[in-house]
């Protein structure tokens, strides 16, 4: 398959960048909710509208009343997401809890999938147990107890997770922290007993929980999957969304590095304009040479996932830390190019450098998917 | 089947009988490699058979018309034939500027007695050429050369001297930028081809920090070019004085080759091979190597989504110079990474275990990488003026 968009992926990308453009802008979206202190960190009105665009469901299959569309497309809804810096539940619901969904049983997808792609709800993902990604150990408890089960622990950087209705959580049934084996997925309802948030506004203005399970009592059907057989699971729920959240890197990168260029056109400074001088324009060349290669990567890595390839596990790793490289990269130049005025509030570079910041850390760092490169690569 | 699987079938077939063991190896060393030519000798036996059986096909040059010595196939046939042979590590038969810079500008530029005659040459291996761009005193700034050839007529008197002419000691042809008109700057070049068995040709070749020599002086002392070298056979390529265009089209040739976006293993993971050849890895060079590769494994996605956009004519004309710069750069890094790896073994220079100071040879000769072909702030310059689109650039 030739790395670049076919007909209707390019058609898809044309509506994806002028919807978002309009409806997902800065100011009408992340201003306007941040400024308003808004409690969910998003608009429920927009998601209303990207479930009419087609993009809620976008990944469910055609027989559960989705489109069946791939990562490929996910990823580019995902750019122009990040380009506009538009804040929705879209990734935490669209990709990383849906992936976890098509495991699900038909009674699973029947109870959660309609209402998602529907954009009445919003549903999130609970993972990690500490502040650094690391999913590898998983110490949250679900013990049996009757017909279900009985989750005890607690969740970090559950993004969106006090406005979602549901929560897939990953748990343990079986064995000691560190085993590959013996997780099990949950679907948890928003109003289960026992389970609480402590929402906190992260620095890019999103929200996000830390979660605790205070003996929840579950039911059998809140299982996702096998039970003790959630790892893979969770690692094709961890893919997809590292790949997904590349793609939405790789467009806080291009928004940062356009507002930046044509910030070089435009101010003057010694009497000329400052894209004149040649140390802006080599670190402005070079930094569009980092950025297209990670939206390369981040190509590769979707169709080698969309094509159920072995290598989408490497190459997510690799697209999730060249994006961080890349974007980490556009941010700070674009702050630093733009001079005292990068530094102010008004001006949306600096929001740029926030979202980017949260987006790292998200399902993992450059630095812990390095470290796996390398791993999978044995040494 | 279809066309492109029964192409892949009876392609697999061809090569299995067709290529000897000997020529499924990795090139180590500059005798590895077949470059033609009227002085040319083989290595061995393998490496005869092998450049005739595919001159014979037209493998040397598979996408290039049959006409001009090609095999005629389609950029996928092409694609095809270049992933299969990389699957039994098949060596090319013949390496020349010829094949990579002059044929592609011929293709391009070249009148029909041209191709008819250089391009055959090129592919049979008969002539080996090499290239005249750079002068002492224009490197990367090729509007500044000097070298001059003078209006005789139906000839032209060449005199200036050429340096980094690689190969100029060896080649018979070559493909030299030469200014015809004083007064305008772009438009006052001309692309010419010659012979360099000629009276007023002579080279001297310069030796490098790795010791090798592959680059050459190139001096020209009244030569006399002809303006034609029979019916439709012009001695330059073009128009007069409009050298620069073909010189361009030919740089982005160039760049793309050098960026190694055409294959080769300058832009692969190295972590895993290191540690086997090393053995244990200080954990913070490890970390490096771990950065390095997901930059080699990223910049290797780049590469291929390079070469698709390519072939459907989607990338942006000045696109080669990102490869390039990026490309050059990571593979500096790459070697920086195998020379700190290999330790005290990595330096010695003229050990049996080390080949000869091969790594170290290697690691001093791709610092060239970021000079040669344009630097990599030549690049930078062009990705500013031509895609970025920067003022005054």
């Amino acid at each position: 398959m030739p790395l670049y968009y076919d007909d209707d992926q390019a058609m898809l990308a044309e509506t994806a960048q002028q919807f978002m453009a309009e409806e997902g802008a800065i100011a009408k979206q992340l201003r306007h909710w941040r400024d308003r202190d808004c409690k969910d960190g998003f608009g429920h009105g927009l998601w209303k509208q990207f479930a009419e665009m087609g993009f809620t469901g976008m990944l469910v299959d055609e027989d559960d009343g989705g489109l069946g569309m791939g990562h490929v497309e996910a990823g580019i809804v995902l750019e122009n997401i990040g380009r506009n810096l538009t804040p929705s539940p879209f990734l935490s619901s669209s990709v990383l809890a849906v992936t976890a969904l098509k495991h699900g049983s038909d009674d699973v997808r029947g109870r959660w999938l309609p209402g998602l792609i529907e954009g009445e709800k919003v549903y999130s993902v609970a993972i990690d147990e500490g502040a650094k990604h690391r999913p590898e150990t998983i110490a949250c408890k679900a013990e049996k107890s009757g017909n279900g089960f009985r989750l005890s622990g607690k969740k970090d950087f559950v993004v969106y997770g006090a406005s979602s209705e549901m929560i897939v959580v990953a748990a343990r049934t079986s064995g000691d922290d560190s085993d590959s084996d013996g997780i099990t997925l949950f679907a948890v309802p928003q109003d289960a007993d026992g389970m609480s948030h402590d929402s906190v506004r992260l620095v890019d203005s999103s929200m996000a929980s830390h979660v605790a399970f205070d003996g929840v009592e579950l039911d059998g059907d809140a299982v996702i999957g096998e039970v003790d057989g959630g790892r893979e699971v969770l690692n094709a729920m961890l893919m997809a969304g590292r790949v997904g959240a590349s793609a939405e890197g790789v467009g806080v990168a291009q928004g940062a590095m356009d507002m930046t260029v044509d910030y070089l056109k435009q101010r003057k400074q010694f009497g000329k304009l400052i894209g004149e001088f040649q140390a802006l324009q080599h670190r402005a060349a070079h930094l569009y040479s980092e950025v297209e290669i990670a939206r390369a990567v981040t190509i590769k890595a979707a169709q080698l996932l969309d094509g159920g390839s072995e290598k989408a596990d490497l190459m997510a790793s690799v697209a999730k830390a060249k994006v961080a490289k890349a974007a980490g990269l556009a941010v700070k130049e674009g702050v630093q190019m733009h001079g005292g005025i990068g530094m102010t509030d008004e001006y949306d570079i600096g929001l740029y450098m926030k979202r980017d910041r949260a987006l790292q850390e998200f399902l993992g760092d450059q630095y812990y998917h390095a470290g796996r490169v390398a791993e999978m690569s044995g040494y | 089947m279809s066309d492109l699987e029964s192409f892949r079938a009876e392609t697999r077939v061809w090569l299995e009988a067709n290529c000897p063991p000997e020529m499924r190896k990795p090139v180590r060393d500059e005798a590895d490699v077949y470059w033609g030519g009227r002085n040319a000798t083989f290595k061995n036996d393998a490496q005869k058979a092998w450049f005739e059986v595919c001159r014979d096909k037209g493998y040397t040059v598979p996408e290039w018309p049959k006409e001009y010595g090609g095999a005629g196939l389609s950029p996928a046939e092409g694609k095809v034939l270049r992933q299969e042979m990389a699957r039994i590590g098949a060596r090319p038969p013949l390496s020349s500027f010829g094949i990579w810079m002059l044929g592609p500008a011929l293709l391009h530029f070249g009148t029909e007695g041209q191709k008819k005659r250089f391009l055959n040459e090129i592919a049979a291996g008969e002539i080996r050429w090499c290239q005249g761009y750079s002068e002492p005193g224009s490197g990367s700034d090729l509007v500044s050369m000097q070298t001059f050839g003078e209006d005789k007529g139906d000839h032209w008197v060449v005199n200036g001297q050429k340096i980094w002419t690689s190969y100029a000691d060896e080649a018979d042809w070559i493909f030299c930028l030469v200014r015809t008109d004083k007064q305008n700057k772009y438009q006052g070049i001309t692309f010419m081809l010659f012979d360099m068995a000629g009276d007023g040709v002579s080279t001297k070749p310069i030796k490098l920090i790795s010791g090798n020599s592959p680059f050459c002086e190139t001096f020209f002392d009244d030569v006399e070019v002809p303006k034609s070298y029979g019916e439709d056979c012009p001695g330059y390529v073009g128009e007069i004085n409009r050298g620069w265009d073909v010189a361009k089209y030919l740089l982005g040739h160039e760049r793309e080759m050098i960026s190694g976006a055409g294959g080769g293993d300058r832009t692969a993971a190295i972590g895993a091979a290191l540690k086997r050849n090393a053995g244990e890895i200080d954990p913070v060079l490890r970390a490096e190597l771990a950065q390095f590769d997901v930059d080699a494994l990223a910049y290797s996605a780049m590469g291929e989504k390079f070469l698709d956009e390519l072939k459907v004519g989607k990338a942006h004309p000045a696109q080669p110079n990102m490869m390039k710069y990026a490309g050059t750069e990571l593979n500096k890094r790459r070697h920086e990474l195998m020379m700190a790896a290999g330790g005290s073994r990595a330096l010695e220079w003229e050990s049996e275990e080390t080949g000869g100071g091969k790594g170290a040879r290697n690691w001093l000769r791709t610092k060239a990488n970021s000079i040669e072909g344009g630097t990599s702030e030549v690049m930078l310059n062009v990705i500013s003026k031509r895609i970025l689109d920067l003022p005054g650039a």
